[in-house]
């Protein structure tokens, strides 16, 4: 990561170099398309809202991006996907190492069946941190930032099943943290959740954003929150019975000045 | 339930129609009665049967009489009830690491053609009658062990068959059990990088970990069971066994041999191998349940 951006005023985000560029990808389920055609890029260090209906392919084109596709059967990807220099989609691609540097939350918070420690120090070892001092500092490190420290820092060899929706997602959040990825995808991290704890995992990823310099990117439902935390703005819509991406741009044009007709009735709230 | 719309039914066919939901509860009920009063009524055969010689000789004599000689009044069951413990503990011993890992490539590393294909092989394995694997054991595996160490009847013998029968039980059951893990584990797992082999032992055993004791369980029952099979290659010879190589014979393989020509004391006797084995049984079915229960 280069560059640090403080605020979210457009001149110091479009000046910002593309991380992920997309182009022309698809992604068909048996021969049956999900989304067509879809092309754009990603800026460092911002926060991408992808918004749209249900079943426009929000998912399937996030999982394009940390190549969990690959492992969906009869799921077949086309395009191209450059991840700085890297690209994303050849074969020959180290997923293991790649899943490292982007990191997911998804919608249903999905911790592992072990203590709310081991959830983190598990993956740690995985990814070769032998030393356990070195873990044990990492464990409290992503757990304070997620704000659950003080909550369990008592009861950390609990199961992790024994905590609320809103933790379990936070504690996602703290286990994707600890392998220090530089990307995020998030798949309605917040729909599953209630209100205040939809909430504080809004704040956790637009503070985490600022103090990591995370580039996010965010599918979400809600409109209002895709307003307040993103930068950057795209609808996915269902056109001829495939996914398409209607419309990207910065997230002030997106809701304020829409160009697309779809866009526009979306975000009134007379569409989708 | 809505009214009858003709006005022809019978009283009894509308009343039928009105109550056709509690009919049917109430015939599944009667049919889980019968199922259960027939269980109990083979425990109270059984008592019955082996009551005559339990009050004449007494528990003991079973397990301190000098050998199994009952047509002189020697009831030791001690050599064949390490028989029967022995084939099984082997057989268990087998067939649960090899069941579980079958299980865990079919689900995990196999490709989908393949996995399908050696499902359906497993499932065939768990369809072929006992005397066929007993046959097999008789005119194949016998004369190898021969070879390796005379007679080839033998404990070993026993323990292999068992192996190859009771390995498609925990085989299906296990891969049964992965096939609930639920499927945000193992995709939360992928997506953070993790080993196939970190997440099987991390996560995908210690969740499907009562699923995989009530396959050990289940296969044990088969196992302790088994009588054609096992018959066909033990040998038969009422010892406790020094060595693998030696020929044992089971509780369930003493009854199939002696009941057709059993009497009085010792028929009664053999009823009681069959109480104990059935007790055993018992116990296994009880500890399932718990499991299952503490899920
Ligand atoms: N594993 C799958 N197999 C087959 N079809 C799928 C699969 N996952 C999603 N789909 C289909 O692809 C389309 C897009 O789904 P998805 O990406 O989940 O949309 P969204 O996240 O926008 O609701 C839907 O029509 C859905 O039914
Ligand atoms: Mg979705």
């Amino acid at each position: 990561m280069t560059k640090s951006i403080t605020n979210n005023s457009q001149s110091s985000i479009q000046d910002l170099q593309p991380l992920i560029q997309i182009q022309q990808l698809s992604l068909s389920y048996k021969n049956k398309p999900a989304f067509q055609d879809v092309t754009f890029s990603i800026p460092q260090n911002s926060i991408t809202a992808i918004v749209g209906p249900s079943g426009c392919g929000k998912s399937s084109f996030l999982t394009c991006l940390n190549r969990l596709s690959d492992l969906i059967p009869n799921c077949q990807v086309s395009g191209h996907i450059q991840l700085g220099t890297v690209n994303l989609l050849s074969p020959k691609i180290n997923t293991t190492a790649l899943r490292r540097r982007i990191g997911m939350i998804f919608q249903k918070p999905n911790p592992f069946p072990m203590s709310i420690k081991k959830n983190i120090v598990f993956p740690l070892k995985e990814h070769g941190f032998a030393n356990a001092q070195e873990r044990e500092q990492i464990v409290e490190e992503v757990l304070t930032d997620v704000g659950l420290w003080s909550e369990v820092k008592n009861r950390l060899e609990d199961s992790a099943m024994s905590l609320s929706g809103g933790q379990k997602q936070r504690l996602c959040l703290a286990r994707a943290l600890a392998l220090k990825p530089e990307i995020l995808l998030m798949d309605e991290p917040c729909s599953a959740l209630d209100p205040i704890s939809s909430g504080i995992v809004e704040d956790l990823i637009v503070r985490l954003r600022h103090k990591y310099h995370y580039t996010i990117i965010i599918v979400t439902h809600n409109l209002a929150q895709a307003k307040r935390i993103a930068d950057y703005a795209g609808l996915f819509w269902v056109e001829e019975g495939c996914g398409r991406l209607i419309e990207f741009g910065t997230a002030t044009q997106f809701f304020n000045a829409p160009e697309h007709e779809l866009t526009k009735a979306y975000i009134q709230g007379t569409k989708g | 339930m809505s009214k009858p719309k003709t006005l022809s039914q019978s009283p009894l066919q509308s009343w039928f129609t009105r109550h056709k939901d509690q009919c049917l509860v109430w015939l599944l009920r009667g049919l889980a009665a019968i199922a259960g009063a027939i269980i109990l009524l083979i425990l109270i055969f059984l008592i019955k049967e082996s009551l005559p010689v339990l009050q004449e000789v007494g528990i003991k004599a079973f397990f301190q009489d000098r050998a199994w000689n009952p047509v002189e009044q020697s009831y030791n069951l001690v050599p064949m009830i390490w028989g029967t413990g022995l084939t099984m503990f082997g057989s268990v011993l087998l067939a649960t690491p090899l069941g579980i890992l079958s299980a865990i490539f079919c689900h995990y590393y196999a490709p989908q053609s393949i996995a399908i294909i050696y499902r359906r092989l497993i499932e065939l394995l768990a369809g072929i009658p006992s005397v066929v694997y007993g046959f097999w054991g008789l005119v194949v595996l016998v004369p190898m062990i021969n070879r390796l160490h005379p007679p080839g009847t033998s404990l070993l013998a026993g323990i292999c068959i068992l192996t190859l029968m009771i390995l498609p039980t925990i085989a299906l059951v296990a891969d049964a059990a992965f096939a609930e893990i639920p499927q945000e584990y193992l995709l939360g797992a992928k997506a953070m990088g993790l080993s196939a082999s970190g997440t099987i032992w991390h996560i995908v055993i210690p969740t499907a970990k009562s699923g995989l004791l009530i396959g050990v369980i289940l296969e044990t029952g088969r196992a302790i069971g088994e009588t054609m099979a096992v018959l066909m290659v033990c040998g038969n010879v009422v010892q406790t066994p020094d060595s693998i190589f030696d020929p044992i014979r089971t509780l369930t393989a003493n009854i199939a041999l002696e009941m057709a020509y059993a009497l009085g004391n010792h028929r009664s006797a053999l009823f009681v191998s069959g109480l104990l084995l059935l007790m055993i049984i018992i116990v296994l079915a009880i500890a399932t349940e718990l499991i299952d229960q503490e899920v």
